[in-house]
């Protein structure tokens, strides 16, 4: 049953994504629907079973439902297997304690019992929150030839961001020599993009003696890292010059969804060999309609366009009526936006109804505000929704609807 | 009670020889992203039936590509799940490859998995119907009424031309046959059509087989639907239907879709009777600055940059700068380089049509391009 494999993933899905606001209402940030047919945690998920890792341990905490059902068994992925695939892993009660998740660190050590079933030499740890294409079997190869302990994957970013991430320094053969979580003054540009190689039993090690702790924030970039590296452990960083993209607020969250669009998108999703797989929804496909007029946009199976759909994204089984205008917005699953009504520069939310003529958000121009609409939520005609508006249910209680 | 399916893959090859050259009639590629033989399969996951049988001839690889494990109709499963019967030859019979030319041959040549199948009713589909039928309700009424034998009719107006090709039930108003008419060449008016679905118990259909052995009988319509010689009742489906009997009607049902929403939506968008067919990731398809689209059905994985007018559009493909595409069909993978012209064409998977060619057919003659040919 447990057949030994060279690596397993843990993936780090339980985070709230709070900067999302109405969006993560009831769903974590990973099940976050993005760019038409997908969740956030699909990209990374795609990359897994495209790189040959076919054990996936999924780390959920917050609003774990949706999430949980959308994995399922892993089938959409090809991770329904025999021995490993793809195993989601709440915390859990065990016979002396009970402990929520309390950092990343923590979550995965107490799955190091899941981890140990399949007797991995290599550990690669995840977020479920990136958007990105990466062959992670490159960079095992790389983590290999360099006999690291740990390899890290970094990205070149403008030294004006830097201070938003951790910060690798290393030397001209990549090996790490020093490290600073989310620097005021930065000294490099090396930016972690949170996917970490380690050889199992030194991870194992640190783990163990980080929880012995109890003043460790058992996060991986506060003290595991950083624990290693003091210790003079072989730590290098793999470079990454493809696209990546961290979705943790709604205006990049919005702006990843922009890059897919155009000739030749920022962000292409249409490789051949290198699919990023969804679950699929059984839909039939998408009806452009008789007087709709669409340009620079991305709909998926199960829309029926009437209207007018400009630099927009539409999720499958999106409705929009005759003389509807949709411009510079993200559309989730089988919202309707109805006739006359106008929605500009918002992302709105799955099961949605945008009532006749009502007015959503305004113009986009780099100073507007976004605008955005929770999920299930049922705008009545001709009410004005103005630009930065966080529309969930209470904010329709609040203004009487 | 439960209820295994049967489904004839191969049965009309001939109605639209083109298409199915590389294929058998139940994969024939329909609406942008499914094979015929999906909406036969969607109809019995739909209600309920697990254990599906796909009794083939000949041509069957795409047929096996298609349904791979069963798993997009959840059909991959440790008991029952899909199983296609193939053809085969034994030591002791001399039935090789040629008697499965009819429903009955067909079904003569798998008793033994007749016989292995654990169930009480077992359902009988072409594989080339395009419909989405009620088949729990069918089977509800089948075992109320204690039929024998239930099929399933659409009620139509009646051309000579359809008539020859299809069997006309009369029945009482309880639904009992009183008379079967099998192709029949002097009938116009609304008649109730058959739809080639039915539902026969078990142990009904292990009699007439072994019955039909005996007595060499080799047509079910002729040698035994016609007799009517048990209880047979009809079924009334009066929803779309339509089964390609040339390469002009495979067309004409395609634009039907476009036609009006009554079409797909008695198809594709009845509550908790979804249509399922291979999944292939594709992603969104993409409608760049410059695309104009009209009355069009698209699948996933598509980039647009041309315009595209009364067409259905199968996944990936690609419509160039300043192409234009009218009244047509284009299959998996097309690519349609810019500038080039179409109208009223049917293009085959990984058509490639190059710059600023111009091909046109007619409604009654769409003009048809071979799999893989570049133009």
């Amino acid at each position: 049953m447990f057949i030994k494999k060279e690596c397993v993933a843990m993936l780090l899905a339980g985070g709230q994504g709070s900067r999302l606001y109405a969006l993560t209402e009831k769903v974590a940030k990973p099940a976050v629907q993005f760019g038409g047919k997908y969740r956030i945690i699909d990209l990374t998920l795609s990359n897994c079973i495209n790189s040959g890792i076919d054990t996936v341990g999924v780390l959920t905490q917050y609003q774990p439902l949706v999430l949980n059902e959308y994995i399922g068994n892993g089938q959409p992925w090809d991770l329904d297997r025999q021995s490993g695939g793809v195993m989601v892993l709440p915390p859990y009660q065990g016979k002396d304690s009970a402990d929520w998740y309390k950092g990343t660190a923590n979550a995965i050590y107490q799955n190091l019992t899941f981890i140990n079933r399949y007797d991995p030499d290599y550990v690669l740890v995840l977020s479920g929150d990136h958007i990105y294409k990466m062959d992670y079997s490159r960079m095992l190869d790389y983590h290999k030839a360099n006999n690291a302990d740990c390899t890290i994957a970094v990205l070149n970013v403008p030294i004006e961001e830097a201070s938003r991430f951790g910060i690798m320094y290393a030397d001209e053969n990549d090996k790490i020599y020093e490290f600073e979580e989310k620097p005021k003054v930065p000294k490099g540009t090396l930016a972690s993009m949170g996917i970490y190689i380690f050889n199992k039993k030194m991870l194992e090690k640190y783990l163990i003696e980080d929880e012995a702790n109890p003043n460790s924030s058992n996060d991986f970039g506060k003290n595991i890292i950083p624990n290693m590296l003091n210790d003079g452990a072989n730590m290098y960083v793999y470079h990454f010059d493809g696209y990546w993209k961290d979705v943790g607020t709604l205006n990049s969250l919005w702006e990843a969804n922009m890059e897919l669009l155009g000739e030749t998108p920022v962000f292409n999703i249409y490789e051949r060999n290198w699919r990023i797989f969804s679950r699929s929804q059984a839909k039939l496909p998408q009806y452009i309609g008789l007087n709709s007029k669409i340009e620079n946009s991305l709909i998926t199976e199960g829309c029926e366009i009437h209207g007018t759909v400009i630099n927009s994204v539409l999720s499958s089984g999106v409705y929009v009526a005759p003389g509807a205008v949709v411009k510079d917005s993200v559309i989730m699953s089988n919202t309707r936006i109805m006739d006359g009504s106008h929605v500009n520069y918002s992302i709105v939310d799955s099961d949605t109804v945008i009532g006749m003529g009502a007015m959503v958000g305004e113009e986009y121009t780099p100073d507007t505000a976004i605008t955005v609409v929770g999920a299930e939520l049922d705008i009545s005609a001709n009410t004005v929704i103005p630009a930065g508006a966080m529309v969930n249910g209470a904010y329709l209680t609040e203004k009487g609807e | 009670m439960s209820t295994a399916g049967i489904i004839f893959a191969n049965l009309h090859d001939r109605n639209v020889p083109e298409l199915t050259r590389w294929r058998t009639m139940c994969s024939v590629p329909f609406a942008c992203r499914y094979r015929l033989i999906d909406f036969a399969l969607s109809n019995m996951i739909n209600s309920g039936i697990t254990n599906v049988n796909i009794i083939t001839n000949q041509n069957y690889q795409s047929l096996s590509d298609h349904i791979g494990s069963g798993k997009d109709w959840d059909l991959a499963r440790r008991s029952g799940g899909i199983k296609i019967l193939a053809p085969y030859m034994t030591a002791f019979a001399n039935n090789g490859l040629a008697p499965r030319s009819s429903r009955l041959e067909a079904l003569k040549s798998i008793t033994g998995s007749i016989y292995d199948m654990n169930c009480d009713n077992i359902v009988l589909c072409d594989g080339d119907g395009i419909c989405n039928v009620d088949i729990a309700g069918m089977i509800a009424q089948h075992e109320k009424t204690k039929a024998d034998m239930t099929l399933a009719v659409k009620s139509i107006n009646i051309t000579p031309e359809l008539a020859a090709k299809s069997i006309v039930y009369t029945s009482n108003e309880d639904g009992l046959i009183t008379d079967v008419l099998v192709r029949p060449h002097d009938i116009t008016g609304i008649q109730d059509v058959g739809i080639n679905i039915m539902v026969v118990s078990k142990r009904y259909l292990q009699i007439i087989l072994h019955d039909a052995i005996a007595r060499g009988c080799t047509s079910l319509s002729l040698d035994i639907i016609a007799k009517n010689e048990g209880k047979y009742m009809i079924f009334r489906h009066d929803d779309f239907y339509a089964s390609p009997t040339s390469m002009e009607s495979y067309y004409m049902t395609n634009m039907q879709l476009l036609e009006s929403s009554e079409a797909r939506n008695s198809l594709f968008n009845v509550k908790g009777r979804s249509i399922y067919t291979k999944i292939r990731n594709s992603a969104p398809t993409n409608y760049v600055s410059g695309s104009k689209v009209v009355n069009s059905l698209i699948a996933d994985g598509c980039v647009i940059e041309g315009t595209v007018e009364n067409c259905i559009i199968f996944r990936g493909v690609k419509i160039g700068k300043g192409a234009v595409v009218k009244n047509s069909i284009l299959f998996q993978d097309t690519y349609v380089c810019p500038n080039a012209k179409l109208d009223a064409v049917i293009t085959d998977k990984n058509v490639v049509i190059r710059d600023g060619r111009c091909l046109s057919g007619y409604k009654t003659m769409p003009f048809y391009i071979e799999k893989g040919k570049m133009i």
